[in-house]
């Protein structure tokens, strides 16, 4: 009767967007008379901070401080089309699509400014909210005063529309071909377990990620993703199933009585890196991270079972019983 | 790495929302309350399968505090199709059942009362006389000739194209497979399980003055929800305002369009706000959850590790409808294979149908329950033939510019460069030839791609 100590290992690829594609989203950008920028959409922000990185990638886009950037989500009066947030491409789509009208409300933006200055559009500089003359710094004015300007000196809008549309493809119906993401986000995780062969309980110690994201628009939130989603998959591996006699119906859960997830006690100790190497089509190079979290940390804790005590429990979850009785039939 | 340092995007700036959710002031649907609204309760198949001879709603009615009863006849058009917007036929699930039940926990008929506990009291006073059936519940069972069809088109799989499984062919498998050196096989099987959102599913539909309703909506897809809801209630969307946008938790199961339409409907009869929120028992029980899935995999492997073909069956429980699994089951194809360069391919697919809560969308549906198995399977490859498991992963990988079996060159390729940095991460020293290796190296793993 002893713990064996385990470590296993997974990489996995995950694609960003809808598979097929053919899944359109649409953003909306105006200007106030006091230069702060609405963002428009109809996109849903389920807790992954959709609104904060849309943000980000605005201020980027525009020129202007993100506090000036408003996101309002979530209103079918309001904004135009989303087809959701699921299948990893909320960043990706709203992103594109941002970019895209961020880019014609700086146009329209500039062009009030070229006005108002004197000066061509193309020799104005726009950094954080502050316009200059290229090359004379001391002629300057800002978003401020060119959105005043715009609003009630020349009755001009300043205003952008984006959308962005992966092309729908279809599937070969004999062999399969077909165009399923718009690019590949990485990941390998080593999992390290202990392993009771008297309880058949197994324990992780530790789950220690790298990532491919492409671009990282908030590294804080990349690394809370990882995190949450290495403990949902932790989770998923061990503990999760509302049948769980599957396929009889005997005993389904009901409650988180017995519906068992993971609580502050049960985390392991998680530590990652992130790599960037920018995709050709995401936003300032982003590739979804949303989904793929709670993926590699699972095929990486059923091998470091293996590793730890020599059988293969692929029926998830690995519950203790299967363990035992895993273990009892090597000993056979 | 090489990437263009940029201003505002790459900086950790603070969550927007996070004072909101952390101090309890978001304000989420269920936070929504109208005056004069009612409430709504769901009564449900007791069932896993069987034949409804009648629904006897006359002592729900007439109890104190009920407002109206809502059956499958108050539904302008009675089917729940959510992938008929990406053309996924045929219709199979009923808004609410009336002719046959297919799942324990089916809809059947709504009780709209002045409160909650009227309501879910006057649930308990529907009854239903309904004739039970063997419930199909096994995917092998479910497979079989001699099963008996749930479906009305005479099986119980999806038809993608007319086959009851979608295909993925690629290379020569049969042939490949007689050149290996090793035939290894695996089974790898998830049982379902739920997406344990925070906040269960809920939904508040106001009537308004001019005849629109404003629907308060958790759902993950706005427009989806709006056009689906306005599919089944007959009207053009635009009679329909729906206001969301900040959810507690989705992770796919929010992208169901489960409790619009009724609730919705029950405003329409009723002419007064209404509340429709599910319990944790409804959305453990009721709600979808992710599949469960069962995956063969056979690999013809050379002694030097490389993987000349690959074969899998994989069988996935829908449960009683569509609902997203067809699309799911799509992207599970593709996925399959895995991130490996495999020059002869074989994959079977099957959304298969059993008296199951409908499973759906959930995380990484199709791929998660692939990279599993796909994982899982490459360490029995390396146990098995005794090769490292970190190099047994690079010099399968796959590189860019070779050939995916979906017949898609590979862009963006990273795997090699992730699984470098965690051996790093976690103090393991590769062998120089195994650091040395490169997602951009397309000849790494012998150049090999198919034709």
């Amino acid at each position: 009767m002893a713990k064996h100590y385990g470590r296993g290992i997974a990489a996995v690829n995950y694609p960003t967007g809808m598979n097929l594609g053919g899944d359109p989203t649409q953003a909306l950008i105006f200007c106030q008379p006091t230069g702060g920028f609405s963002v428009k959409l109809a996109s849903t922000d389920l807790g992954q901070g959709l609104k904060t990185v849309i943000a980000q990638i605005a201020a980027e886009t525009l020129g202007v401080p993100f506090d000036s950037v408003l996101v309002d989500t979530g209103d079918t009066d309001s904004a135009p089309h989303c087809m959701g947030t699921f299948a990893s491409r909320g960043t990706h789509r709203v992103g594109n699509a941002v970019i895209m009208a961020a880019n014609e409300a700086r146009k329209a933006l500039m062009d009030v400014a070229a006005d108002e200055m004197e000066a061509a559009p193309e020799d104005l500089v726009l950094e954080n909210g502050e316009i200059y003359v290229k090359g004379a710094p001391e002629r300057k004015t800002n978003v401020f005063n060119v959105a005043l300007a715009a609003h009630f000196k020349y009755g001009k809008t300043i205003s952008g529309r984006g959308i962005y549309m992966k092309q729908k493809s279809s599937v070969d119906p004999e062999t399969g071909a077909c165009d399923p993401d718009s690019t590949e986000a990485h990941a390998t995780t080593v999992a390290e377990v202990e392993v009771d062969d008297e309880t058949g309980e197994v324990k992780v110690l530790r789950l220690s990620s790298a990532y491919e994201v492409g671009r990282q628009i908030n590294p804080e939130m990349v690394h809370g993703q990882i995190v949450s989603g290495a403990v949902m998959g932790m989770a998923h591996a061990l503990t999760e199933t509302v049948f769980p006699y599957y396929p009889a119906l005997d005993h389904h859960t009901h409650s988180f009585g017995e519906y068992i997830i993971p609580t502050a006690l049960d985390i392991p100790e998680i530590e990652s890196v992130v790599l960037e190497y920018p995709s050709s089509n995401g936003p300032y190079g982003v590739k979804g991270v949303g989904e793929m979290t709670a993926n590699s940390p699972i095929p990486a804790i059923v091998n470091a079972i293996y590793d730890a005590v020599g059988v293969w429990v692929t029926d998830l979850p690995v519950t203790p019983e299967k363990v035992l009785r895993a273990l009892e039939e090597k000993d056979q | 790495m090489g990437v263009k340092q940029l201003g505002i995007v790459g900086q950790s700036v603070k969550r927007r929302d996070g004072m909101g959710h952390v101090t309890g002031q978001t304000q989420y649907v269920d936070d929504v309350f109208y005056p004069n609204m009612l409430w709504l309760k769901m009564v449900r198949s007791p069932i896993s399968r069987g034949i409804i001879h009648g629904i006897d709603t006359s002592k729900a009615e007439a109890f104190p505090g009920v407002v109206a009863v809502i059956t499958a006849k108050d539904v302008p058009n009675n089917w729940y199709t959510i992938l008929c917007l990406i053309g996924v036929e045929p219709n199979d699930e009923p808004v609410l059942a009336h002719e046959e039940v297919m799942y324990m926990g089916e809809p059947i008929c709504a009780i709209v009362a002045e409160t909650e506990a009227i309501a879910a009291e006057a649930a308990a006073l529907v009854k239903l006389d309904i004739e039970e059936l063997p419930p199909v519940l096994e995917l092998e069972f479910a497979i079989r000739p001699d099963a008996p069809a749930i479906k009305k088109w005479g099986n119980n799989t999806f038809m993608y194209d007319g086959y009851n499984h979608r295909k993925l062919r690629f290379g020569d498998f049969e042939t490949a497979i007689q050149k290996a050196d090793y035939v290894i096989e695996g089974t790898y099987s998830l049982s379902p399980i739920e997406h344990a959102p925070i906040e269960t599913h809920c939904c508040v539909v106001k009537p308004e003055p001019d005849g629109r309703l404003t629907v308060h909506t958790n759902t993950q897809a706005l427009y989806f929800t709006m056009d689906n809801t306005a599919i089944i209630l007959q009207v053009p969307s635009q009679r329909l305002h729906m206001v969301g946008g900040t959810v507690g938790g989705g992770f796919g199961g929010k992208v169901d369009v489960i409790t619009e339409p009724i609730t919705c409907i029950a405003a329409m009869k009723t002419g007064r706000p209404v509340k429709w929120r599910w319990t944790r028992e409804e959305e453990m029980r009721k709600s979808s959850t992710r599949a469960a899935v069962k995956m063969q995999y056979t690999d013809g492997v050379m002694n030097d590790g490389r993987i000349i073909a690959r074969k899998v069956r994989s069988l996935e429980d829908a449960g009683a409808y569509h609902r997203h699994s067809p699309y799911g089951v799509q992207k599970h194809m593709a996925n399959l294979p895995g991130p490996y360069t495999i020059p002869n391919v074989w994959v079977d697919a099957y959304c298969v149908y059993t008296n199951r809560q409908p499973s759906s969308a959930m995380r990484g549906f199709g791929v998660t329950e692939a990279t599993f198995a796909v994982e899982c399977q490459m360490e029995r490859i390396a146990r098995t033939i005794g090769i490292d498991s970190w190099e047994i992963r690079l010099i399968n990988a796959y590189r860019n510019g070779q050939m995916r079996p979906v017949q898609k060159v590979v862009e963006d390729a990273t795997l090699i460069e992730t699984i470098q940095a965690a051996a790093e991460l976690i103090g393991y020293d590769l062998p120089s030839h195994l650091k040395a290796m490169s997602s951009d190296d397309y000849a790494g793993n012998g150049g090999r791609h198919h034709g």
